[in-house]
């Protein structure tokens, strides 16, 4: 079962020779397509989206191989936040439902324990704040202590803009992969959040990668953007070079300045997903948060079959998601084994 | 694991039976009766909150069911847990 076969069939082939080549390279170089390209692929017909999914597949398993990463977040400090990021329930600045809430650390610690026994390796501790305090540094550094002492499992954060002293305390902790969101195209993303930039965004980005830790950054689609800015952004994350891209797709919450937005169309979440695998080959590409809502379960395989290799299992920060069990099953039918903590060390 | 996906609190109806009255009988949490949709926090004589109960399926409670109180909500990789001032903490 899938959302696009039916529309199309197993001879589907990509119609246009230029971009066919344009995808045949990405293949053969492992290096990702151009912008026209990428916008080329988000605006394919239905009919030749099947095509670009098992292109965006092979791409996939060529430079990243069969492997899934599979990851579980907790938030340690949930709403309250100052920024004005208009998709997001945690803003202090709107009218959500969403309470300021700070996790312990027994309780941080047990989150770490249930991730760890759905078989991830890696485990994301995220703040609602435009960059962390002391207090939070210090939780940070509590918590990350007793996770390791604990649980065998990668440990990476998410706590908003940094200073050069943090990114280094971070990285002194054992933090191995640091999460910091562009969210969308630097064209888009003043319509998105007015109380930073993306260039702040930018300079948080530059100092972790210089630092060694590695760098998580992807975004949201569906705030409302362009598919030609679907496209600027795809390339820009390709500049950057990540070494991990959530995707999420927007989940409209309620209160929120998108809390009336339009969920993705799926068969639009699916052409992103082979773009986005298309113009980063060689990164590690993962299932965030609104899967559920766009793709469902027959999208959700689709995506896993069109360039997706990394996935959250569990909940999310402040939604709930599909059952981990179901996931492994799935990557379990697929034949796609789950990344092991060994081959990420 | 607790399934992520269906969150009903444990020993309740789960996100399948009626919005609001989903988190309101957990063994830690409030034992009132009913009154208030705990998605939106609308009273429940007024509407069937149909969409609220569609969205409970991938969302924690957010108000409290018998007092329309916002919850502290935390929630965690395999499930959550929301705390009202006045009706103590449900789980799911």
């Amino acid at each position: 079962m899938s959302l696009t076969t039916p529309d199309a069939g197993a001879a589907a082939t990509l119609r246009d020779p230029a971009l066919a080549d344009a995808v045949a390279s990405v293949l053969d170089t492992g290096v990702g397509l151009a912008e026209a390209d990428i916008l080329a692929v988000l605006t394919l017909p239905d009919e030749e989206l099947p095509a670009a999914l098992e292109a965006a597949h092979r791409v996939r398993v060529r430079w990243c191989g069969p492997e899934v990463e599979v990851e579980g977040i907790v938030s340690v400090k949930t709403g309250g936040c100052p920024e004005d990021c208009h998709f997001c329930s945690q803003s202090g600045l709107f009218t959500s439902p969403v309470r300021a809430v700070w996790l312990d650390i027994p309780a941080l610690v047990q989150a770490a324990r249930e991730t760890a026994a759905t078989g991830a390796t890696e485990f994301c501790i995220v703040a609602a704040v435009r960059g962390p305090d002391r207090r939070l540094m210090d939780q940070m550094r509590e918590g990350v202590k007793a996770i390791r002492a604990e649980v065998d499992i990668q440990i990476a954060a998410s706590l908003g803009m940094l200073s050069q002293d943090q990114v280094d305390e971070l990285v002194e902790m054992g933090v191995h992969r640091y999460n910091h969101n562009l969210e969308t195209a630097r064209s888009f993303f003043p319509q998105v959040v007015t109380t930073h930039s993306w260039e702040e965004r930018f300079d948080t980005l530059r100092m972790v990668r210089e630092s060694g830790m590695e760098v998580c950054c992807g975004g949201i689609l569906g705030l409302g953007e362009t598919v030609a800015q679907r496209a600027e952004f795809a390339a820009q994350l390709a500049q950057l070079q990540p070494d991990e891209v959530p995707l999420n797709f927007l989940n409209p919450r309620p209160g929120t300045p998108l809390g009336d937005a339009e969920p993705v169309d799926a068969k639009d979440a699916l052409r992103a997903i082979a773009a986005f695998r298309l113009a980063l080959p060689r990164t590690i590409l993962r299932y965030a948060g609104g899967r559920e809502i766009t793709l469902g379960d027959l999208g959700t395989r689709d995506g896993l079959l069109g360039g997706i290799n990394a996935m959250i299992v569990g909940n999310y920060l402040t939604t709930l998601g599909r059952a981990p069990g179901s996931d492994l099953e799935l990557l379990d039918e697929l034949k796609m084994p789950v990344k092991a903590l060994s081959a990420t060390l | 694991m607790t399934t992520a996906g269906t969150a009903g609190p444990t020993g309740t109806a789960g996100p399948t039976g009626p919005a609001g009255t989903a988190a309101s009988a957990g063994p830690a949490g409030p034992t009132a009766p009913a009154a208030y949709c705990d998605r939106c926090g609308g009273e429940l004589s007024t509407d069937t909150h149909a969409a609220c109960r569609v969205a409970r399926a991938l969302e924690p409670p957010r108000f409290c069911p018998a007092c329309r109180r916002r919850m502290k909500v935390q929630v965690l990789p395999a499930g959550w847990r929301a705390e009202c001032v006045e009706h103590g903490e449900v789980r799911g």
